[in-house]
């Protein structure tokens, strides 16, 4: 019960705090054209920009094929977690949520070798330690602990997946039910609580900054058409700035 | 040059260009730019000197700028430590100095913009890596942002495109904004401000150079080309760096932008109300300078009559003439939109060659083996052409059509992964020479590769602050200064001026080989 109200407080916060962000990131001026070049010419060129980014992280390819694979696999597995944990909160749970869930498995198995993988790239290459902060350690090592949480339900003590079922409805229909008291699953659960207050407040949020960001999202398209946002970098009025 | 340096440039410059170096903490620490002068600072309407409660104007200024600019706020908020960036900075790559990496130097703005402006850094800074903004804080910020170009190699790595430089203009701005400005930057826009260009020179001065050089040309191939200067009425308005009219080698390019343009038929002029392209308002982060700066470029357009406007080699300049003039000091309601808003001089040149309009005789730079140095603002912070990623085919191509020998350097050193100069965003002033010579070593390796693998002996390039950079560290490195070139310096010396000496000397070579086509043979 007292997880089930913090499991919904911490929902709040996340859909809240997530508006929030997303919020001041939209209105949060940008006072000039700032594309990292070559850019694509067009709006519908800078969506397949965004799209490469985010489906396959491109430029981090690019620029670091280890972190990359390590970075990737993670994503793409939490990804697939988070899909197949979505038999718990769709009723009657979708024909291909049964197809998929004995991967979910492996899927975890992945994701937090993977995890750990990039924690040990964290503590020991020397560059990357030397920007790293107590908190950076701490995400990853929550997630890492989600995830272990999660497997040992999986592979060992396995839960009673009815009664979760019941109860992550309950969470979306606001009608509490109990949950059963295995301490993995309690674990877990209070750890995923602790995400989701966590996230929109940190840097967990970088995957919508991607989207957000100047460097990334603008069309170079600088003497086509004139740039001209309300205010500069300074807050000065752009000079004759009759019309955007 | 009398400076000891703790840097022995002939050892650095063998290698891999990439090539991890050690970590050395504290390795930069005492290199460190001259402060602004009082009057320097006032004269861009910053204070004179440090002000009281510095650290509170500091921290409400770092306030204002994230709310006014959304890639600084991107950048502050999302980086995930993911370490991409952190081997691409050639000032790391060539001294080892940690607070170097692109994420670390953006650590010093952004434990500090935690600490004020996040819930976790206020209570717990210990866990986020927050701290208070201290005098120790304050002095790294003015030597570290002093040791960034803004040539955003970093952005380019970076999964979620987050820009260093942006960073380092907002930490300027806010030095600046408390009376801690840099003296080189700031010195320099004054010069704008009150005379008109970066290097103080005067209309006389202009015209006397210009006048020196037209006799030079006269003299070289027999042909009157003027480079005219306040011509009102000119369709062209060809906006330079200053160094093009006095250092050297800019000089030679801008001999190379007279015979272009004199060749094709067009009408010119230069400005010396507007007799600088350069705008180092952009360094400090400062719009408002950046525009006042442009707002004479906008004078001279509307003085001038004119109907074009054309950039002369100049990187930096380049992006803010391509990237802001339009926003800061546009419209230009007076220029024939049928030209593009602004044009760089290689996209006219480029133009005038494909239509036949220029001839080319290559074999007199045959005795120069080429590389080109792709700039990083023209790279990567604006373009040059109609696609993307033209602005590195226009210039090579140039390059090609007017030397025989032309070779690029390895491939993660070029194009949009090109190494600054090491001189740029602000650096390129005698006390940091320490810091242009690492910044330089990674450039400077993948030229000795070249050099060692193709004979390699000259680099062209469309930046003047890298002109005027790698002339002064060419010979550190073992190499010639002389082979520091522009694009227009190519094209000087093989541009085949209609009624030239070499005209003549030039159709009689094509016709004894047995060329019938004399017209045509040196096109395209
Ligand atoms: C649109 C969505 C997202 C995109 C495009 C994205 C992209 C990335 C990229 C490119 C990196 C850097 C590479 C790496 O270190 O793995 C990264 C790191 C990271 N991401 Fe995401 N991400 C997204 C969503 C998420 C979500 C929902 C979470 C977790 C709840 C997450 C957790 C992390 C963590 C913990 C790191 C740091 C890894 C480390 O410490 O090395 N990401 N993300
Ligand atoms: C309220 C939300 C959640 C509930 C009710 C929940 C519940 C469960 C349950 C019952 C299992 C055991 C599956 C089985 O025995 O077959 C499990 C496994 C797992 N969970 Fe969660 N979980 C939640 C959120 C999350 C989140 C946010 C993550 C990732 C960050 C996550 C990662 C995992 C992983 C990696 C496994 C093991 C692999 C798998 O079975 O897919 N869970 N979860
Ligand atoms: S912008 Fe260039 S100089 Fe500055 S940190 Fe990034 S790579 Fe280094
Ligand atoms: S590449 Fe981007 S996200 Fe990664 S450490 Fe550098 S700035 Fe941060
Ligand atoms: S001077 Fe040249 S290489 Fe250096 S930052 Fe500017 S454009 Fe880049």
């Amino acid at each position: 019960m007292v997880l089930y109200a913090f499991l919904c407080i911490a929902a709040a916060v996340f859909i809240g705090g997530l508006g929030v962000r997303i919020w001041a990131y939209a209105a949060t001026p940008v006072p000039l054209r700032i594309p990292v070049t070559p850019a694509p010419l067009t709006r519908s060129g800078v969506v397949m920009r965004l799209f490469w980014e985010v489906v396959l992280f491109r430029s981090l390819f690019n620029a670091s094929k280890w972190t990359w694979l390590f970075g990737w696999a993670f994503h793409a597995t939490l990804l697939f977690v988070l899909l197949t944990h979505l038999r718990y909160f769709v009723q009657p749970a979708w024909m291909w949520l049964g197809l998929v869930q004995d991967l979910g498995g492996y899927a975890g198995l992945a994701m937090v070798a993977a995890l750990v993988a990039l924690a040990g790239r964290r503590l020991f290459v020397p560059r990357i330690s030397a920007v790293t902060a107590p908190s950076d350690y701490l995400a990853l090592a929550l997630l890492i602990a989600i995830g272990l949480s999660g497997l040992a339900m999986k592979f060992v003590f396995h839960t009673d997946i009815v009664a979760v079922k019941a109860f992550a409805l309950g969470l979306v229909y606001l009608d509490p039910q109990p949950l059963p008291l295995d301490p993995f699953l309690i674990i877990h659960l209070s750890l995923v609580a602790v995400l989701l207050v966590v996230f929109p407040f940190s840097k967990l949020l970088h995957g919508a900054a991607l989207f957000f960001n100047p460097t990334r999202n603008q069309p170079d398209d600088l003497r086509e058409s004139r740039y001209a946002p309300r205010i500069t970098r300074n807050g000065v009025p752009a000079a004759r700035s009759d019309t955007a | 040059m009398a400076v000891t340096l703790g840097f022995d440039a002939s050892k650095a410059g063998q290698g891999d260009p990439q090539e991890l170096p050690a970590l050395r903490p504290g390795a930069m620490a005492a290199s460190k730019s001259y402060p602004a002068s009082s009057a320097q600072q006032q004269l861009l309407g910053f204070p004179g000197e440090l002000v009281d409660q510095w650290q509170i104007k500091a921290i409400a200024k770092l306030g204002e700028l994230v709310q006014r600019s959304r890639a600084l706020k991107v950048a502050l908020d999302a980086c995930v430590k993911c370490g991409a960036c952190t081997d691409k900075c050639q000032f790391f790559l060539g001294s080892g100095d940690p607070k170097n990496m692109p994420a670390a130097r953006q650590e010093l703005l952004r434990k500090v913009y935690r600490r004020y402006f996040t819930w976790a850094g206020k209570h717990m800074p210990w866990l986020v890596g927050a701290e208070d903004l201290t005098e120790a804080t304050l002095d790294e910020w003015y030597i570290y942002f002093h040791q960034c170009s803004q040539c955003r190699r970093c952005a380019v790595a970076c999964p979620f495109g987050i820009d260093t430089a942006e960073v380092s203009m907002a930490a300027r701005e806010i030095m600046d904004s408390i009376g801690k400005g840099q003296r080189y930057c700031n010195e320099i826009i004054g010069k704008v401000l009150t005379i008109g260009n970066n290097l103080g020179l005067k209309k006389h001065a202009l015209a006397a150079t210009l006048e020196g050089l037209e006799e030079e040309i006269k003299e070289e191939t027999g042909v009157d080309v003027k480079l005219p200067l306040d011509v009102e009425g000119a369709d062209i308005l060809l906006v330079a760096p200053s160094a093009d009219f006095f250092a050297e080698p800019h000089i030679a390019s801008l001999i190379g932008y007279g015979k272009v343009l004199h060749e094709a038929g067009l009408s010119w002029t230069f400005s010396s109300h507007a007799s600088e392209a350069g705008n180092f308002g952009m360094f400090i982060g400062s719009s408002e300078n950046m525009q006042r700066v442009l707002e004479r470029v906008g004078d001279a357009v509307r003085a001038l009559k004119v109907k074009r406007l054309v950039v002369g080699e100049c990187g930096h300049a380049w992006r803010v003439a391509y990237n802001f003039w339009n926003t800061l000091a546009g419209p230009y309601e007076t220029l024939d939109p049928a030209y593009p808003i602004p044009q760089h001089i290689c996209e006219l040149t480029y133009d005038l060659w494909r239509a036949g309009k220029l001839r080319f005789d290559k074999s007199k730079n045959d005795h120069i083996r080429l590389t080109y140095h792709d700039s990083c603002n023209p790279a990567r912070a604006s373009r040059i052409g109609p696609d993307p990623g033209s602005q590195f085919e226009i210039p090579r191509a140039l390059l090609r059509a007017t030397c025989n020998h032309f070779y690029d350097m390895a491939p993660g050193t070029i194009r949009e992964n090109t190494f600054c100069c090491g001189g740029g965003g602000g650096l390129l002033t005698d006390e940091l020479m320490e810091v242009r010579l690492r910044g330089a070593q990674p450039r400077m390796r993948a030229l000795r590769d070249v050099a060692d693998e193709h004979g390699v002996t000259h680099m062209a390039m469309i930046c003047a602050i890298c002109k005027a950079q790698f002339t002064t560290v060419l010979p550190q490195f073992g190499f010639e200064s002389d082979g520091v070139v522009g694009v227009h310096q190519m094209i000087s010396n093989a541009i085949v001026l209609t009624g030239s000496v070499q005209a003549q000397e030039y159709e009689a070579r094509l016709a004894s080989a047995g060329n019938g086509d004399v017209a045509a043979g040196g096109k395209r």
